[in-house]
């Protein structure tokens, strides 16, 4: 049961992800571009491209929070760092940072806080060099939670900000 | 169009044609005059809303609100309703709305009216050790005529049954279209001859619905959940309904752009216009009193800041200044104050500033959690969410004293805002799973749960009065 979920859960930060954006249709056409532009590499060639290898800290894509808090723990830095080089090192790469909250309290507060997650995911990463024209940071509050039920199991997953590439 | 007229009283000793009765007519004259003129205005105005609306709305039947009471009033009143003559002709009762309008309130009790032959539709006809007997302090009366060109003319009276008078009489010339707003209109008046607050029947309430993984309506509907209309249907959130204080505009969040902008609609024509859609999040609308401004939050300039805004998306202006969250602005009834929820002292609390962005004053201190305030009608406390012991409960606190009084027992309420009469508190919690409406007196004694079939109800406000 909990390998199912797992599973299921790696498979929605690849794929969920880019239904939070952009239509899906739209999706698959640009990665097939990205895959082919930035990399060099064939889209049938997955394993090749670092965002989608399961082996790389890069296919990691979400930062998780405490209750009402915005601070990016410790153990999500080294993530964090990792995508900030590969935004640095990749000039023509986009991503969006979407800030997210569980269901309790002010949607209104929540789509600040959602907001102040994603930003200080931008902020860590002008830090380590990357520019803001390569990262905008948006909030969806509490409107769009990864998981639907009305407790603690669901809400520390939707408490998180995803790094998003532009194309997902 | 609607005529209303006001029924004379019949006093006792009352001489027809006599000079008393003259002086009488004329005043009673006067009265009409200002009852017509007011009364029928705002029935144009809202028949014609409602019509537009027909047009924009698709079949939301389904989504018809279910309401469930739960508590009673310190004391109830009792009062008889009786059946209106020739009533039982129509397809729409309005006894039976007046009934469920006043017991809904939890403030009154109604008596049974069967058995008391014949029953009484005139005040000559009403034998008061009936309904004394059965311990009505007031009793309703009144009956409905076809006219020439085909309206109805609803006529009612409301009876003190302990000192046998008539406490309020009107006379409505209708189409059949508006038998329902009518019998909310009578419930009303009947509401405030006997409690002396101003009735809300007669007014109406927006709220989102979330069916599906993402179908969002916004809706409208009478303040028992009749009638919904859908005024906008998308497959992004849409947030934070705000009305105009003309009851006529609706102001709201829509993230249909794939982030939060907001727009302001109008009722009567479904037309509607984006009036805050700047860099970064537009969200929290919130009315100045006169309807012409909007408070806003926006993150063009970084961090959510409350920003005020004309309502045709002119004149923008900066109003709050910190380094954090300031959010979820509300202005007080008398336009000086905006309340507002800031994290800037390490947890959201509730702030007040002067409306023209002065220094801000905490005014909560209880918890870690305080949030969404919105101001009574009269302007002397707040409702709220605050966070106690893990769970999210409705509270009001009174601005002179500070006393803080918690009115639920459910732990995800959220959205908490006054009825015009600022007698009720409606917000949107969560029960077994889903999302629904609750309404709460402001003393918590009466609870009321509104439900939609197949969906979650969220994000209610309450429609204004419609004042003459």
């Amino acid at each position: 049961m909990k390998k199912v979920a797992l599973s299921l859960m790696v498979l929605s930060l690849l794929a969920g992800c880019a239904s939070q954006g952009v239509t899906d249709k739209k999706a698959a056409v640009e990665d097939h571009n990205v895959g082919a532009n930035a990399n060099g590499v064939k889209q049938s060639d997955v394993s090749a491209n670092p965002l989608h290898d399961p082996n790389n800290i890069l296919s990691k894509r979400s930062v998780y929070y405490d209750f009402d808090k915005y601070d990016v723990k410790a153990e999500y830095k080294p993530m964090v760092e990792a995508h900030a080089k590969y935004l640095t090192s990749h000039g023509d790469a986009k991503a969006t940072l979407q800030g997210n909250t569980d269901e309790r309290g002010s949607r209104e507060y929540n789509l600040a806080l959602g907001q102040r997650r994603a930003d200080g995911v931008r902020k860590m990463m002008n830090a380590m060099g990357v520019a803001n024209k390569q990262v905008e940071a948006v909030s969806f509050g509490e409107e769009k939670p990864k998981s639907d039920c009305h407790d603690e199991s669901c809400w520390k997953e939707n408490r998180r900000t995803d790094i998003v590439y532009q194309g997902e | 169009m609607e005529i209303v007229r006001m029924i004379d009283s019949q006093p006792p000793a009352a001489s027809p044609g006599g000079e008393d009765a003259k002086a009488q007519g004329k005043l009673f004259f006067e009265a009409l005059a200002g009852t017509l003129a007011c009364l029928s205005v705002r029935g144009f105005r809202r028949a014609a809303a409602v019509a537009m609306l027909g047009l924009l709305a698709a079949q939301s039947a389904h989504a018809a609100l279910d309401i469930e009471i739960i508590g009673s009033g310190a004391t109830q009143i009792p009062i008889a309703v009786v059946p209106f003559a020739q009533e039982n002709t129509l397809s729409q009762s309005i006894t039976g709305v007046v009934t469920a309008d006043l017991t809904r309130s939890g403030l009154f009790r109604s008596v049974e009216t069967a058995g008391v032959t014949p029953q009484p539709y005139q005040p000559s006809d009403v034998r008061y050790p009936d309904w004394r007997s059965r311990g009505a302090d007031a009793l309703v009366i009144g009956s409905v005529a076809p006219t020439a060109d085909g309206r109805l003319t609803v006529q009612f009276r409301l009876m003190d049954t302990v000192k046998q008078t008539q406490l309020a009489g009107l006379s409505y010339t209708v189409t059949p279209g508006q038998l329902r707003l009518t019998a909310h209109r009578i419930a009303d008046i009947i509401y405030e001859k006997l409690t002396g607050d101003a009735g809300v029947f007669s007014t109406r309430i927006a709220y989102i619905v979330k069916q599906g993984r993402n179908n969002y309506e916004l809706q409208v509907a009478d303040a028992d959940g009749y009638g919904p209309q859908t005024m906008l249907r998308s497959r992004e959130p849409i947030i934070s309904p705000a009305w105009a204080p003309d009851g006529m505009r609706l102001a709201y969040v829509s993230f249909e752009q794939k982030k939060p902008v907001i727009y302001v609609q109008s009722l009567q024509t479904g037309k509607r216009m984006a009036v805050a859609a700047f860099k970064g999040n537009n969200s929290a609308p919130a009315w100045s009193p006169d309807g012409s401004k909007l408070a806003v939050v926006l993150t063009r300039d970084g961090n959510s800041q409350i920003y005020s805004i004309n309502a045709d998306g002119s004149g923008l202006k900066r109003i709050s200044h910190s380094p954090l969250i300031d959010t979820e602005p509300n202005w007080s009834p008398d336009g000086q104050w905006i309340l507002f929820t800031s994290d800037r002292g390490g947890s959201p609390q509730i702030y007040r500033m002067t409306a023209d962005g002065g220094p801000a004053a905490r005014l909560t201190f209880d918890g870690s959690y305080n949030a969404s305030p919105h101001y009574s009608p009269d302007g002397k406390s707040f409702t709220f969410i605050q966070r106690l012991n893990g769970q999210f409960h409705v509270a009001v606190q009174d601005i002179a004293s500070s006393q803080v009084q918690v009115l639920t027992d459910t732990r995800l309420d959220e959205s908490p805002s006054f009825a015009p009469n600022g007698k009720i508190i409606l917000y949107a919690t969560e029960i077994g799973g889903r999302g629904v409406l609750a309404a709460v007196s402001s003393d918590g004694r009466v609870k009321q749960r509104l439900t939609v079939q197949g969906g979650d109800v969220r994000e209610p406000a309450w429609g204004p009065l419609l004042k003459n």
